[in-house]
C-alpha cells in the first residue's frame, strides 16, 4: 500500500470537515433532544430549527480570550485540548464508512482506536493538573480512577469479537456480519459495551469528570473560549467513533437493505449517539465508587463469563 | 478566619493529601451564596464548616424600624421560594397581637394561595435536587409545570416570586370563581403529570442508590437539632404545625402528616412528594368548603399593637417559622425575631457531612432544601 503525500492531505482535509461538521451537527441535535425532552423546542433563532446555532456559537468561542490562570501550569494547560483532540485524527484512520469508503484499511485497526481513545483521559488529567484548581484536580483524577473499570470489560468485549471473526481488521468485522448482526448472537455484549463507551466518552450517567453539580465544571472548570470548545469537539468526536465502533462490531457496518453503504452506516452510528443522548437527558449521575464497583463486580464478570462461553461455542 | 460553627471534631487524619475545599458562595451545588469549607481527604469529607452571612440583611432589625404595614412586603425576602407562608406568618402574627378579626373567606383563600405556593416551592426542590444528582431533566420538567402555578399567583397577587398578598384583618382583593375553577382545572391537570415524575424519577435505580440510606437523620438527632419540615417528618418524627397548631382554619380540612421512617434522602424525598398530594386535597377542599362574604374586615388605617408580646408559627414549604413580635405599644415593634427553618436545618449538614463522599454531600445538601437568604436573614 503506497501513500502518497496528496493522500495524506485530502485525508486531514477530509477528517477536520468531517470532525468540525460532526460537532456542529450533534451539538445542535443534543440541544434538540435536550429540548425536547423538558418540554422545550431547543435553539430556533439562527437559521431554520436553529440549525446554524452551533455554528454561532462556535464563532464566539473562537473570538473569545483565552484566560490562562496566574498560577497554572502554561505548558501543560495549553498541551491539554490538544492532547485531547489530535488522537481523534488517527483513530478516524481505520474506521470504514463503507466497503470501498475507508481512509486506510490497517490489520490492526480495532486495537489503533482502543490505543488512541486512551489518550482522551491524558487529555483529561493534564488539564486537571495544570489548571492548579482544586475541582479540575478532583476532576482528572475521577478519568484516571475510572480508566481501568471501563477500559478492561470493553477490551473484553473487543478480544470476543476479534475471536468470533479471527481479525483485527474492522473492514473484514464488518464483512463477516453481512448475513447475520453480531450484535443478535452478542446481545450481552453489545449493552456492555454501550456501557463502557458512556464511560468512555464522559457522557452523563457517567460525567464524573465534569459533574457540574459537584465540579463546578471539573476538568474544563478554567478552560474558556478555544480550549474549552477543543474539549468539546473532542467529546463529540470520541462519541463519532465510539459509535462508528459500535455500528461496526456489533451493528454489521455498512450492511443493509436499499441504501448505500455509506448511509447505513450514519444511519447507524447516529442511532446509537441518539441513545447516548437519551442516556443523559434521562438519568442522574452514578456516584463514581457505586460505577467502579459496577465496572469491576458486574461488567467484567458479565464479560469474561460471556468471553468463556464464545470461546467455548466456538470451539465446539 | 471567624467561624460561624465551631468545629467539635478534630482532625484525626492530619497529612499532606489533606485538602480545604472552597464549596462556593459560587457553586452550583448550594443553591446560594452559601459557602462550606470543606476539609478533604481525597474525595471524602474530613469535616464541613458552613459558613454563612454573605446574603445577611438584618431582617429583624430592618423590621423593628418600620411600622407593622411597612415591615409586610419586605418579611416575603428572606424566603424566595415560600413567601406566602411567610406573608402569612407576618400577618397573622400582628392579627393574633392586636386581636383582629379575620373573615373566614379571606383565610379559606390564603390556605389556597398558601398551598399553591407550597406545591411551587417543593416542585423547584424536586428539580434541583435532582440537578444535584446529575438529572437535568426533571428540573425544567418541574419548571413547566410550576409556570402554571406562578401564572395562578400572579393574577391574584400581582407578583410571581416574592408575593405580598395578604394584609391585616383579610386581603387587598376578593379572587373570583373563574380563579377556583381554574385552580381546580390545574390541580386535576396537575394529578394527571405526578405520575409521570415518578416514572421519571422515583422509580430510576440511579436515583435509588443516589438517595438511598445517604444521610441518614436518626429521630434523636432530627429532634436535638431542631430540625422541622419534611426534614424532621422524613425522620419519622410527626410533627406539622399545620396540624397539630393549627392556623387560618387548617383544622377545618381533612389531610395527612406523610411520614417516612427511613430518615435518608429517599425518605425526604417521599415526604415531600407526599406533601404535593396533600397540599392538592387540602386546596381542592378549601376551595369546595369557601363560604361567601367579605374578605377584609375593619382594620384601624394606623396600627399600634397593644404592649405586649406574640409567638406564632406556620408551616412554610422548609419547616416551621416563628414570628416573635415584643411590641411596646407604639406602631413599630420593640424586638423582632425570626426563627427560620433552614437556618436550624443547615446546623445538621456538618455533622452529616463528615466521612461523606463529595458527591453524597452534595445529595445531602440537595435534600436538605436550603433558601440561603432564609439562612442568612
Amino acid at each position: 500500500m503506497n501513500i502518497s503525500l496528496l493522500g495524506i492531505v485530502g485525508y486531514l482535509v477530509g477528517i477536520a470537515a468531517l470532525v468540525g461538521l460532526n460537532a456542529v451537527i450533534l451539538v445542535w441535535l443534543e440541544r434538540k433532544v435536550a429540548g425536547h425532552m423538558q418540554f422545550r423546542l431547543g435553539p430556533m433563532e439562527v437559521g431554520p430549527h436553529g440549525i446554524l446555532q452551533t455554528l454561532a456559537d462556535g464563532i464566539k468561542l473562537v473570538s473569545k480570550q483565552l484566560v490562562i490562570p496566574d498560577e497554572a501550569d502554561k505548558p501543560l494547560f495549553l498541551l491539554a485540548p490538544i492532547v485531547s483532540l489530535v488522537p481523534i485524527f488517527a483513530a478516524m484512520v481505520p474506521l470504514p464508512f463503507s466497503e470501498t469508503v475507508q481512509a486506510w484499511e490497517l490489520n490492526i485497526g480495532l486495537l489503533l482506536i482502543i490505543a488512541l481513545g486512551l489518550l482522551n483521559t491524558l487529555g483529561i488529567l493534564l488539564a486537571g493538573w495544570g489548571s492548579n484548581n482544586k475541582y479540575a484536580l478532583l476532576g482528572g483524577a475521577r478519568a484516571v480512577a475510572q480508566i481501568l473499570a471501563y477500559k478492561i470489560p470493553l477490551l473484553i468485549c473487543v478480544m470476543t469479537i476479534i475471536m468470533m471473526t479471527g481479525s483485527f481488521s474492522l473492514r473484514d468485522i464488518a464483512i463477516a456480519q453481512k448475513d447475520t448482526w453480531n450484535v443478535l448472537y452478542q446481545p450481552i455484549l453489545f449493552i456492555v459495551y454501550i456501557i463502557t463507551v458512556t464511560l468512555e466518552t464522559n457522557r452523563s450517567p457517567f460525567d464524573f469528570s465534569e459533574a457540574e453539580s459537584e465540579l463546578v465544571a471539573g476538568f474544563h472548570t478554567e478552560y474558556s473560549g478555544m480550549g474549552f470548545s477543543l474539549f468539546f469537539l473532542a467529546e463529540y468526536s470520541y462519541m463519532f467513533i465510539a459509535a462508528g465502533l459500535a455500528t461496526v462490531l456489533f451493528l454489521g457496518g455498512w450492511h443493509g437493505p436499499w441504501l448505500p453503504g455509506v448511509a447505513w452506516t450514519l444511519i447507524k452510528i447516529y442511532s446509537i449517539i441518539f441513545l447516548m443522548m437519551w442516556f443523559r437527558w434521562t438519568f442522574p449521575r452514578v456516584r463514581i465508587d457505586q460505577m467502579l464497583s459496577f465496572g469491576w463486580k458486574i461488567l467484567l464478570p458479565l464479560s469474561l463469563i460471556n468471553f468463556i462461553i464464545t470461546a467455548g461455542v466456538l470451539a465446539l | 478566619m471567624n467561624r460561624p460553627i465551631q468545629p467539635t471534631y478534630t482532625l484525626d487524619k492530619v497529612g499532606e493529601e489533606n485538602f480545604a475545599l472552597n464549596l462556593g458562595p459560587q457553586h452550583p451545588g448550594t443553591h446560594g451564596v452559601l459557602r462550606v469549607v470543606l476539609h478533604m481527604d481525597g474525595e471524602y469529607i474530613l469535616q464541613a464548616d458552613p459558613v454563612l452571612g454573605y446574603g445577611h440583611r438584618m431582617q429583624e432589625k430592618i423590621a423593628e424600624n418600620m411600622t407593622y404595614p411597612q415591615a409586610l412586603p419586605y418579611v416575603c425576602r428572606m424566603d424566595y421560594l415560600g413567601a406566602l407562608s411567610y406573608n402569612l406568618a407576618w400577618v397573622l402574627a400582628v392579627e393574633k397581637l392586636c386581636q383582629f378579626e379575620v373573615p373566614e373567606r379571606a383565610e379559606a383563600i390564603r390556605v389556597i394561595a398558601t398551598e399553591l405556593n407550597r406545591i411551587s416551592s417543593h416542585l423547584l426542590w424536586w428539580g434541583a435536587f435532582l440537578l444535584d444528582l446529575g438529572g437535568f431533566t426533571p428540573f425544567l420538567q418541574a419548571l413547566t409545570d410550576r409556570e402554571q402555578i406562578l401564572d395562578l399567583l400572579e393574577e391574584i397577587t400581582g407578583s410571581r416570586l416574592t408575593y405580598c398578598y395578604f394584609r391585616f384583618g383579610g386581603l387587598p382583593s376578593d379572587v373570583d370563581e373563574e380563579w377556583l375553577t381554574r385552580v381546580l382545572a390545574f390541580i386535576k391537570e396537575f394529578r394527571d403529570r405526578l405520575p409521570r415524575y415518578h416514572d421519571l424519577v422515583t422509580g430510576n435505580v440511579i436515583f435509588h442508590h443516589r438517595s438511598k440510606d445517604v444521610g441518614v437523620i436518626l429521630p434523636f438527632d432530627a429532634a436535638g437539632y431542631g430540625l422541622s419540615g419534611p426534614i424532621l417528618r422524613g425522620s419519622g418524627i410527626e410533627f406539622d404545625v399545620r396540624k397539630h397548631e393549627p392556623y387560618s382554619g387548617y383544622d377545618r380540612y381533612d389531610f395527612e402528616v406523610p411520614v417516612d421512617q427511613n430518615g435518608d434522602c429517599l425518605g425526604r424525598y417521599n415526604v415531600r412528594m407526599a406533601e404535593i398530594e396533600q397540599s392538592l386535597r387540602i386546596i381542592e377542599q378549601a376551595i369546595g368548603s369557601i363560604p361567601d362574604g367579605p374578605v377584609r374586615s375593619k382594620v384601624p388605617k394606623l396600627i399600634k399593637a397593644p404592649a405586649g408580646e406574640v409567638a406564632m408559627a406556620v408551616e412554610t414549604p422548609r419547616g416551621q417559622l416563628v414570628i416573635y413580635i415584643v411590641s411596646d405599644g407604639s406602631k413599630k415593634p420593640y424586638r423582632v425575631k425570626y426563627r427560620v427553618p433552614s437556618f436550624a436545618n443547615l446546623s445538621i449538614f456538618a455533622k452529616m457531612a463528615r466521612g461523606q463522599l463529595l458527591a453524597d454531600a452534595l445529595a445531602i445538601l440537595g435534600s436538605l432544601d436550603m433558601v440561603i437568604p432564609e439562612v442568612d436573614r
